[in-house]
């Protein structure tokens, strides 16, 4: 056979091989964090490990380790929820208005600044949160550190996510349907509100779980803003500690059952990822039939 | 209550669309003005090229972390590269539309959303524990990877779609195997779209933290080898906030990142526009 041809059949395999190492990662990660947390599920208890409000792995004198991870569930819950009522309604008016109200110049101008933004690293956001709201909450009270400091980061940092594809897919909705509402007499914001918007709706409805991804996943930004606390938090001035900031903050020093206890939590965050995902695709598709 | 009229309606929401837009607007202002204003002055030439020695005022610069960030950088993308612009080619060129296919694009979509700490998870146990790679570059290399992967695989297989059928037909007419149209037309044609998904991905990799934290160590001795541990610039950032007060020195660490990521950005559109022009037969 010719070199060539050689060659041909060779590359296709080897391309396949690179295209399977994707899955090979995903499946790697499940058996390795589903093997690690083993130890602390059946030490702990499921239920135990879901339910429980202590978390004191390394606990002081005679006392024995608490591994209670719902103050961290709970925590991730609000700061994520908290984050999206600011970003949504903010990233959806902020993209009509450049994709559909605002002159072109004004656009060549926020367009890139919001691209600008996605790409800032999230510590960044963090710093700013620190120096600038972190002192605001302290003067109305608590310690500053707090889960409102958390919601304010959170929601900057997923703002332009979700405007930037929010934006696009506005931009993606036919001329033709705007033309054809507009013909029909509707007023300009009657053709955004009942035409366009619907049009774009699953590529709204994907930046706002692309957002909520970002939010939930947030780990640093986070151990910098919003103070780490153990316990439940009672109000949005008290510090919180969400699922990925608690597995960062203590991953390199712990060990035995501690740190099968952290991969455990680990577990807790991709499925509490997929559930949410699958929510929010379900929400819209009902809305879709509405 | 009175029903109002549809251009008081209208009128309405233009200016709570304006309200949106003026508000992040200055959000945006805020975050990026405030970094480059405060953070500009500690930026010098002793700053860039002195090794951190640590202290609670965090003294020195951060010449060890640049040379670091750049290493990891460089050793992420020899790994990363190859893999995602192969499974990129295999996915636009030769897959075909069958459950494994659709196995793969499945994953990929997956893994895209899995959560930096995750990956950080696995790597510590993987790369660090199991393979012995202790907190090093290398296995923040391998994380940072398997991080972008599906990132660079989007990005890229996007550009090879972009090439006109007309390029593959010609070259296959022509008598080219499949290799030789994929390495010697559509490579070449999609480069600038591919290069444009490398760079987003080195930009990502500036900003990533929480996979590095709990792979690479932290510390800021200049790396000799790719065992030996160290940190990027965002993470001597993080360091800087949690470990000494020199707030000082981690804007100014904030405001090289932030140029870094301006620098990129203006890159990637360059390319991208050049890109667009090229295939649709502009230039």
């Amino acid at each position: 056979m010719k070199r060539r041809y050689l060659i041909d059949r060779s590359s296709r395999g080897v391309l396949l091989i690179c295209a399977t190492v994707s899955v090979a990662v995903l499946l790697a990660i499940a058996v390795f964090i589903l093997k690690e947390s083993w130890p602390a599920f059946r030490q702990i208890g499921l239920l135990d490990f879901l339910l429980g409000t202590e978390w004191k792995p390394v606990p002081v004198g005679e006392e024995s380790p608490e591994y209670g991870i719902l103050a961290m569930i709970v925590g991730t819950v609000l700061v994520t929820a908290g984050a999206l009522i600011f970003a949504i309604p903010l990233g959806i008016g902020c993209a009509i208005l450049l994709a559909d109200a605002a002159p072109q110049r004004i656009r060549q101008i926020l367009r890139p600044a919001v691209e600008l933004l996605v790409g800032i690293p999230s510590v960044v956001y963090g710093l700013v949160g620190l120096v600038l709201i972190v002192p605001v909450i302290r003067q109305i009270g608590g310690p500053g550190l707090s889960l409102a400091a958390g919601v304010i980061v959170l929601a900057a940092m997923i703002l332009p996510t979700i405007i930037s594809i929010s934006e696009d897919s506005i931009r993606a909705v036919p001329k033709a349907y705007r033309e054809g509402a507009l013909a029909l007499g509707a007023t300009n914001w009657q053709t955004t509100w009942r035409v366009v918007l619907p049009a774009a709706r699953s590529g709204i409805a994907a930046s706002i779980v692309l957002g909520m991804g970002r939010a939930v996943g947030e780990a640093m930004a986070m151990v910098m803003v919003i103070g780490m606390a153990t316990a439940m938090p009672n109000s949005p001035l008290d510090p919180a500690r969400p699922m990925a900031p608690g597995i960062a903050l203590e991953t390199n020093y712990a060990s035995g059952v501690h740190l099968s206890a952290l991969f455990a939590i680990g577990v807790v965050l991709f499925l509490f990822i997929v559930i949410l995902n699958s929510i929010a695709i379900l929400v819209f598709k009902r809305g879709a039939r509405a | 209550m009175p029903r109002i009229s549809a251009k008081h309606t209208q009128r309405l929401a233009l200016a709570g669309i304006w309200g949106t837009g003026i508000v992040t607007v200055i959000i945006l202002l805020v975050i990026i003005g405030y970094v480059l204003v405060k953070g500009v002055s500690d930026v010098s030439w002793s700053f860039l090229s002195t090794a951190p020695r640590g202290g609670l005022s965090g003294l020195g610069g951060i010449s060890t972390v640049m040379v670091c960030t750049v290493y990891l950088i460089g050793l992420t993308m020899a790994i990363l590269v190859p893999l995602g612009v192969g499974a990129a080619i295999y996915l636009s060129e030769y897959a075909p539309d069958n459950r494994m296919t659709r196995f793969i694009r499945y994953g990929t979509e997956v893994l895209a959303g899995v959560p930096s700490i995750v990956f950080g998870l696995f790597g510590f146990a993987l790369f660090v524990t199991a393979l012995h790679f202790r907190f090093s570059i290398l296995s923040g290399a391998l994380t940072l990877a398997c991080l972008l992967l599906p990132t660079l695989i989007r990005t890229s297989e996007e550009a090879l779609r972009a090439v006109p059928r007309s390029h593959r037909e010609a070259a296959l007419a022509l008598g080219a195997t499949r290799w030789q149209t994929v390495w010697r037309v559509l490579l070449p044609a999609a480069l600038p779209g591919i290069v444009t998904g490398i760079i987003l991905c080195i930009g990502r990799a500036m900003g990533e933290t929480a996979c590095l934290f709990v792979t690479m160590g932290g510390t800021t001795a200049l790396p000799t080898s790719l065992f030996s541990g160290g940190r990027t610039l965002s993470m001597h950032l993080l360091a800087l906030v949690m470990d000494t007060n020199a707030f000082g020195k981690a804007l100014a660490t904030g405001v090289v990142l932030v140029v870094a990521i301006i620098v990129i950005n203006a890159m990637t559109n360059w390319l991208s526009q050049r890109f667009r022009a090229r295939m649709t037969g502009g230039a």
